[in-house]
């Protein structure tokens, strides 16, 4: 038992450290920076900024409240109907927002809900004749909820496949009706998963900036994010930024980490399971038919501004993009970059996840385990209330004052890399947690009594119980890589050229068609890779 | 799959650190891109020195300012090409600047020339850009945008974020002064949405979503040249428009290289200026061999080109803007 729980613990900890010295690392430079120029920190807090403040959490709160209630109702209905035609499609689909960059994907909701939607004829009545668009509030609203209720179905779906095959067995052996079987079965497992899903998309929604600012209408629409961004450019003020940052984790982070500790603890089934996997409870009529609809409905929610974004795509010359050697080797770096970042957070997040595991279950052997556990469970979240571009900034100062500025070709991609890890990590550990908390409680105690640890109890043991979600959770990170940029705006590394750069880079030189095909194969190669893994994680009956 | 862990690692290796080049110019990324003037410059530049010069680019020209004042005094950039007047007075307070001592002869921009440490490349208007499909009667003056109702509506970009927001911010308090509060309060309501950057509210503008937006009196060039469409139009103002130069300057480095200088003279000539607008989509500020292609005669020609000095907009920038933040979010 201690030896392996020194190994895992070791790796748990390496984890810890490296999101630590990410984060870390990024403040050091700013206030090394700040501390050679000085800077006007107490300029920042203005009444601007607390109506910002006040703005950005109320609008995160709404966003998360309209993506995380229905969810439930699509992660049930897809848990209950898993053989139908265009399921794995849809399951594939709902990953796609948030893997393409938030400006494509807030343009694509407008093709349809816009003023020159695709929909604004059909909404037209119902605004006197022109439809006026969806600018404001609500624009946003819509946004995050298309970026954000797939993702949550998606994490919900896991924690329901997480519930061992042998409960619903024995509630239909029981004899349970759906509404015990919901209150028994079901509401345990969501009620676990819900607050740290919930937290998350507070958290994506908290921090977003180019679609609250460009939907929102007027500055008035402005989340903390931007005071952040704006220190770092006009102003170039680094102890302003660092001290934003610090506020947005403070503010945000504390809402968050409390509704995570609202989440229960999982209860584990100690005996191993002998009902296949994927067991599939009896669907009534009714329920088959009201299940159904909750899918078309969110799929049209979802599928919608894609389809838009095909078309739009579409109209580009697609066969000449691909033959760019530029847009190819963009390709190429992306998709080594992102198979990269997902390997290391997948592989992170598995570190995190047993050291936070070990430490609960010493915490109730009555060890006090303080800070740890807590930052096992919270840490690679709170990395996400830190802009990229703080973490860029800081971090092209340190490599500045180490007087290693020809290494910055180097730096920035590993940077890059890093820090799509880490802020993927967050979506990793909540696909895989479940799943993987569950599994631990029924084979620790056969792995200690096998003497199964380390690398051979991984492989032998956590890998293939874990198949399915660590297939997802590695699909989303590499998706979520495939889509991110900012982080070396500094940096410059010209033969660093990913796909979203290049799609930036041409939406910002007029060449919008060019932009909407190059979103359209980022999209496209998202889309395989969440099919491939969903193949790959499939459990052989 | 090892495939792409081998292009993973060749990507890694290949960014690693370059053999020093003879030149090194820091500049922003449009400038590099494959249809951006760096590669003809660069190849231009390379024929006449028989040197090799090295550009590196962030992502703009506020970003190039601020990557300069972090590298201070031991910077690598010989040259910083691709700043604007309204970032001159910040980047002069450096004191990373060396004067240029180059000719300024060739150097033609509207209102002349004089400046010691930085010279020109382009230059460009601010003007709205107007759909010809959807507004009939676009404004014929800023008085007219901001005051004329609230259609048809604009997207405008955030002077906090982005250049040719802080551009309109200049242009309503050189036309409007002290009354400029009243007149965006007024104009607010005509804004569809305001956006961090340009890229966003141009994208906006061509799908449709919006009839007018903020950007340059050289953008239907664009459109007429490569799309070959005369859709899009530049709205002309009678108080005239507010213009952007677009500036480059020898660092302290750069002064013991003399091929910065060497640089900076070649840039105000035709090797350099005669790319500058198809590439950049800007009007050369230098001299330039080929006549420019007949778009560019059909564009607005403004009836006057309105400027603040660089140090009264690094004075005033951040009350200007907070001006603009408390009248627009009501």
């Amino acid at each position: 038992m201690s030896a392996r729980a020194t190994a895992g613990e070791k790796a748990g900890l390496a984890a810890l450290a490296l999101l630590g010295l990410l984060a870390g690392g990024a403040f050091a430079g700013l206030v090394l920076s700040a501390t050679r120029q000085g800077g006007d920190v107490a300029g920042a807090f203005d009444t601007w900024l607390w109506s910002a403040a006040r703005f950005t959490l109320w609008q995160a709160a709404l966003s998360t409240l309209l993506s995380v209630l229905p969810a439930v109702l699509v992660a049930r209905a897809l848990f209950r109907h898993r053989t139908f035609p265009g399921r794995g499609l849809i399951l594939g689909l709902f990953a796609l927002p948030l893997a393409i960059p938030g400006i494509v994907a807030a343009l694509a909701t407008l093709m349809l809900y816009g003023r020159a939607g695709l929909l604004a004829p059909v909404l037209a009545p119902l605004a006197d004749g022109q439809w006026p668009g969806v600018f404001g509030l609500s624009g946003i609203l819509l946004a995050h909820v298309f970026f954000n209720l797939p993702l949550a179905a998606r994490m919900a779906l896991e924690a329901l496949e997480a519930v061992p095959a042998d409960r619903w067995r024995l509630a239909a052996q029981l004899g349970m009706g759906p509404a015990a079987r919901f209150r028994v079965i079901e509401w345990p497992a969501l009620a676990s998963a819900l607050p740290g899903i919930a937290g998350l998309v507070f958290m994506l929604c908290a921090t977003s900036f180019a679609v609250v600012l460009t939907l929102g209408g007027g500055p008035s629409a402005s989340t903390l994010e931007v005071a952040i961004y704006q220190a770092l450019r006009f102003d170039f003020d680094p102890a302003r930024a660092a001290a934003l940052t610090l506020t947005q984790l403070a503010l945000t982070g504390l809402l968050v980490t409390g509704l995570q500790s609202m989440g229960a603890p999982l209860t584990g089934e100690t005996n191993l399971t002998l009902a296949r996997h994927g067991y599939v409870p009896p669907v009534s009529r009714s329920q088959a038919i009201s299940g159904m609809f909750v899918i078309a409905m969110a799929a049209a929610f979802v599928g919608g501004p894609l389809v838009a974004m095909l078309l739009s795509g579409l109209q580009a010359d697609l066969p000449r993009l691909l033959g760019e050697s530029a847009v190819r080797q963009a390709l190429v770096t992306s998709l080594a970059l992102a198979l990269a970042s997902a390997l290391l957070a997948v592989a992170l997040t598995l570190a995190l996840l047993r050291l936070r595991l070990d430490r609960e279950k010493a915490r109730r052997r009555g060890v006090s385990q303080g800070w740890i556990e807590w930052a096992a469970g919270n840490g690679a979240s709170l990395i996400l209330l830190v802009p990229p571009i703080v973490i860029g900034a800081g971090w092209f100062i340190l490599a500045v004052e180490a007087g290693q500025l020809r290494l910055t070709g180097i730096i920035g991609p590993a940077l890059v890399t890093t820090v799509n890890a880490a802020m993927a990590m967050p979506f990793v550990m909540r696909l895989l947690g479940p799943a993987h908390d569950m599994a631990a409680a029924r084979h620790d105690r056969l792995s200690a009594n096998l003497g199964l640890t380390g690398w051979m109890r991984l492989r032998l043991i956590d890998l293939p119980a874990l198949k399915g979600p660590l297939a997802a959770g590695f699909a989303f990170a590499m998706a979520l890589s495939l889509g991110d940029l900012g982080v070396i705006a500094l940096f410059g590394s010209e033969d660093f050229r990913t796909l979203p750069w290049l799609l930036h880079a041409r939406m910002g030189s007029y060449r919008t068609d060019d932009a909407a095909g190059l979103a359209l194969i980022l999209a496209l190669s998202c889309l395989a890779l969440m099919m491939i893994a969903a193949r790959a994680g499939r459990v052989r009956a | 799959m090892r495939n792409i862990l081998l292009a993973a690692c060749s990507a890694i290796a290949m960014a690693g650190p370059a053999a020093a080049a003879d030149l090194t110019v820091y500049t922003y990324e449009a400038f590099t891109a494959d249809w951006g003037p760096g590669p003809v410059v660069e190849k231009a530049f390379e024929a006449e020195c028989g040197c090799d010069i090295e550009f590196v680019d962030v992502t703009d020209g506020v970003a190039l300012l601020n990557r300069l004042k972090l590298e201070g005094e031991d910077t690598g950039a010989d040259i910083i090409l691709g700043l604007d007047t309204n970032l001159m007075a910040d980047a002069r307070e450096t004191g990373l600047f060396a004067p240029h001592g180059v000719s300024l002869e060739n150097v033609d921009v509207p209102g002349g020339w004089s400046d010691g440490t930085f010279i020109p490349f382009d230059y460009g208007h601010f003007a709205v850009v107007y759909d010809t499909e959807a507004v009939a009667n676009p404004p014929k003056s800023l008085k007219e945008l901001m005051e004329g109702g609230d259609t048809p509506k604009i997207v405008i970009q955030d002077p906090r974020t982005s250049t040719p927001g802080l551009g309109l911010v200049l242009w309503v308090k050189k036309v409007y002064g002290d009354d400029a509060p009243q007149a965006w309060k007024a104009f607010s309501d005509r804004v569809l949405t305001v956006t961090p950057g340009w890229s966003e509210a141009y994208n906006l503008f061509v799908k449709g979503e919006a009839p007018m937006v903020l950007s340059y009196v050289t953008s239907p060039a664009y459109h007429m040249i490569a799309e070959d469409t005369d859709r899009y139009q530049a709205a002309s103002f009678e108080e005239g428009h507010y213009m952007q130069i677009e500036i480059a300057g020898q660092t302290v480095k750069g002064k013991d290289n003399p091929l910065a200088a060497r640089f900076l003279s070649f840039m105000t000539g035709p090797g350099f200026q005669d790319v500058i607008p198809e590439t950049n989509w800007m009007m050369p500020a230098g001299k330039t061999e080929k006549p420019l292609a007949d778009a560019f005669s059909k564009l607005v020609e403004p009836s006057a080109s309105l400027t603040f000095t660089p140090e009264e907009v690094a004075a005033n920038r951040k009350a200007w803007v907070d001006e603009w933040l408390s009248a627009m979010s009501r």
